[in-house]
């Protein structure tokens, strides 16, 4: 079978406003299976959010190749919906106009077929009763939501997930974690989930590309064979456990080692939520 | 102050506003203040009264429709311009030095220069309106479309949307908070516009009418006519407050009483 999305020798660099540009992601190679939920965890500000623009074709990479189906990424894609880490509605539109906003935006007038979608994706999220609400109505695990429903409304092959849960709290993000797989068993997509907890990761994901700080180069990758459907007691199982330590090893062990006595930054905290 | 109720704390700015004016009129009878130094509040409102109203409402429509002809003008051209600059680093790069320079000139000072530049008449009372209001107007609209989130850009492109969609959805309507508080300044600055213009070069309007009445030595109606300005100028704002709370109730902050 052909991979779904493929990166191949992906580096990018930044421009400096003075000196040598700044290297985010350094000679990347994966690809991701149609279907298959791949989480990116890596630490703060390591390029993961590069390597999502890169596969929104947002701006293209300074060398290497990332391809759809064999196909190279030149621009934006049709076919890719995107959650960012704020919700971004607009706070012009009520719930369902944001919802309906890449319609509206590509097309004009949206149809009753859009309506109805839009609904139907509301009742999926949980927001079937706050169509008419203004988004500063609304929490922000409300907001993350109608953000989720905005990036389904195409019904893109591809979703990516720029760690749409880091501005929620604890709480909220568990339970928001469990409904993106209940949303994700419903309409079943390619997930590019891109985060910083290791528990969200290893709850969410068929596999966890874990990279290093920048620039970010692919440490490893590790397949995550829990069964499915996952819920709140897959969490107390061994192996969730052990996955979650394993991947722990794997982010700190190399800073602790490589920068002894070096800044710590950041401790585990992350790991917990 | 939690014990006021919200009646009263609103009422609270006009009563201490009204409660000087026993005081003024007081000092002024205490200390036999001359009426050309300082007129009492009672010979403001005398000679207040004196002017018969088609008179007031001739010289306030005057004034009025300078001043929100030219801050129409100004509307019209800073949003387009603001739109260029937003979309164009060379033009803000090369356009925005510029503004500054006008805004830093004294348009007072050259206010004679451009009645040379334009002849007596209306031309030179809107330019003037104008070029006084521009600067706020601009400043807020750029602003505000600059402060558009990133994501919400990004969205836009991963749409592939045209540029002039993305204006036009995203960008303007973000800039709306910005560029109302632009607008708030300049509905005043546009007053004084209007009254820049009357003092350098008109027979009618507010302002013309209080040089003429100092020149007359009628300082009590100069007077009246400077307070007609302010109220103007007040109601303007406030307009100005009420049509955003009208047509974008979303860009307020929400009440939290």
């Amino acid at each position: 079978m052909k991979a779904h999305v493929q990166f191949d020798r992906v580096s990018h660099s930044y421009p400096a406003e003075s000196g040598a540009p700044v290297e985010a992601l350094r000679d990347l190679n994966f690809s991701i299976e149609q279907g298959e939920f791949v989480a990116v965890l890596g630490p703060s500000g390591c390029g993961k959010s590069t390597l999502l623009r890169l596969l929104a074709g947002l701006f293209p990479a300074t060398s290497g190749s990332v391809s759809v189906y064999d196909c190279p990424v030149s621009g934006p894609q049709e076919n890719t919906g995107i959650v960012f880490q704020k919700p971004t509605l607009l706070p012009w539109k009520n719930v369902l106009d944001n919802v309906l906003f890449p319609i509206r935006y590509k097309a004009g007038r949206p149809g009753a077929r859009d309506i109805e979608q839009a609904k139907s994706l509301l009742e999926m999220v949980g927001l079937a009763d706050f169509q008419k609400h203004m988004p500063d109505q609304l929490s922000g695990g409300m907001q993350q939501r109608v953000g989720i429903a905005r990036a389904l409304l195409l019904d893109p092959e591809i979703l990516i997930m720029d760690e749409p849960f880091s501005a929620l709290d604890a709480l909220t993000r568990e339970e928001m974690g469990f409904d993106l797989l209940r949303i994700w068993r419903q309409r079943p997509k390619t997930v590019l989930f891109i985060t910083h907890s290791i528990a969200e990761a290893v709850l969410l994901a068929d596999r966890v590309l874990v990279l290093s700080e920048r620039p970010a180069t692919l440490v490893e990758e590790v397949a995550i064979e829990l069964p499915r459907p996952r819920s709140a007691d897959t969490i107390h199982e061994r192996a969730f456990a052990d996955y979650t330590q394993r991947l722990r090893e794997l982010i700190y062990q190399p800073r602790l080692t490589v920068v002894p006595g070096g800044k710590q930054d950041q401790g585990g905290h992350h790991a917990i939520a | 102050m939690p014990s006021l109720n919200r009646t009263v704390r609103r009422a609270l700015p006009v009563l201490t506003l009204l409660s000087l004016i026993p005081l003024w009129e007081l000092c002024c009878r205490l200390f036999e203040v001359p009426t050309f130094v300082l007129p009492a509040p009672s010979d403001i409102a005398r000679a207040f009264v004196e002017v018969e109203p088609a008179r007031w409402l001739g010289h306030l429509w005057a004034t009025l429709r300078v001043a929100l002809a030219g801050f129409a003008i100004s509307l019209a051209i800073s949003i387009p311009l603001a739109v260029l600059m937003v979309r164009s680093r060379f033009l803000s790069q090369t356009l925005y030095p510029l503004l500054v320079v006008i805004q830093s000139t004294p348009i007072v000072a050259i206010a004679p220069l451009i009645i040379v530049l334009f002849g007596t008449g209306w031309a030179p009372r809107l330019a003037i309106t104008s070029l006084i209001t521009f600067f706020p107007l601009v400043v807020s609209a750029t602003t505000g479309m600059l402060a558009t989130p990133q994501e919400l850009i990004e969205l836009s492109r991963s749409l592939r949307s045209s540029p002039t969609r993305e204006i036009w959805y995203v960008r303007l309507p973000y800039a709306i908070p910005h560029l109302f508080s632009g607008m708030k300044v300049a509905v005043t600055l546009a007053i004084i516009g209007a009254v820049v213009a009357e003092f350098v070069a008109a027979e009618e309007g507010l302002g013309y009418f209080v040089q003429f009445s100092t020149s007359y030595f009628k300082i009590p109606q100069a007077f009246a006519a400077l307070l007609f300005l302010s109220v103007v100028s007040l109601a303007l704002f406030k307009g100005v407050q009420l049509l955003q709370a009208l047509l974008f109730r979303w860009s307020l902050p929400r009440d939290k009483t």
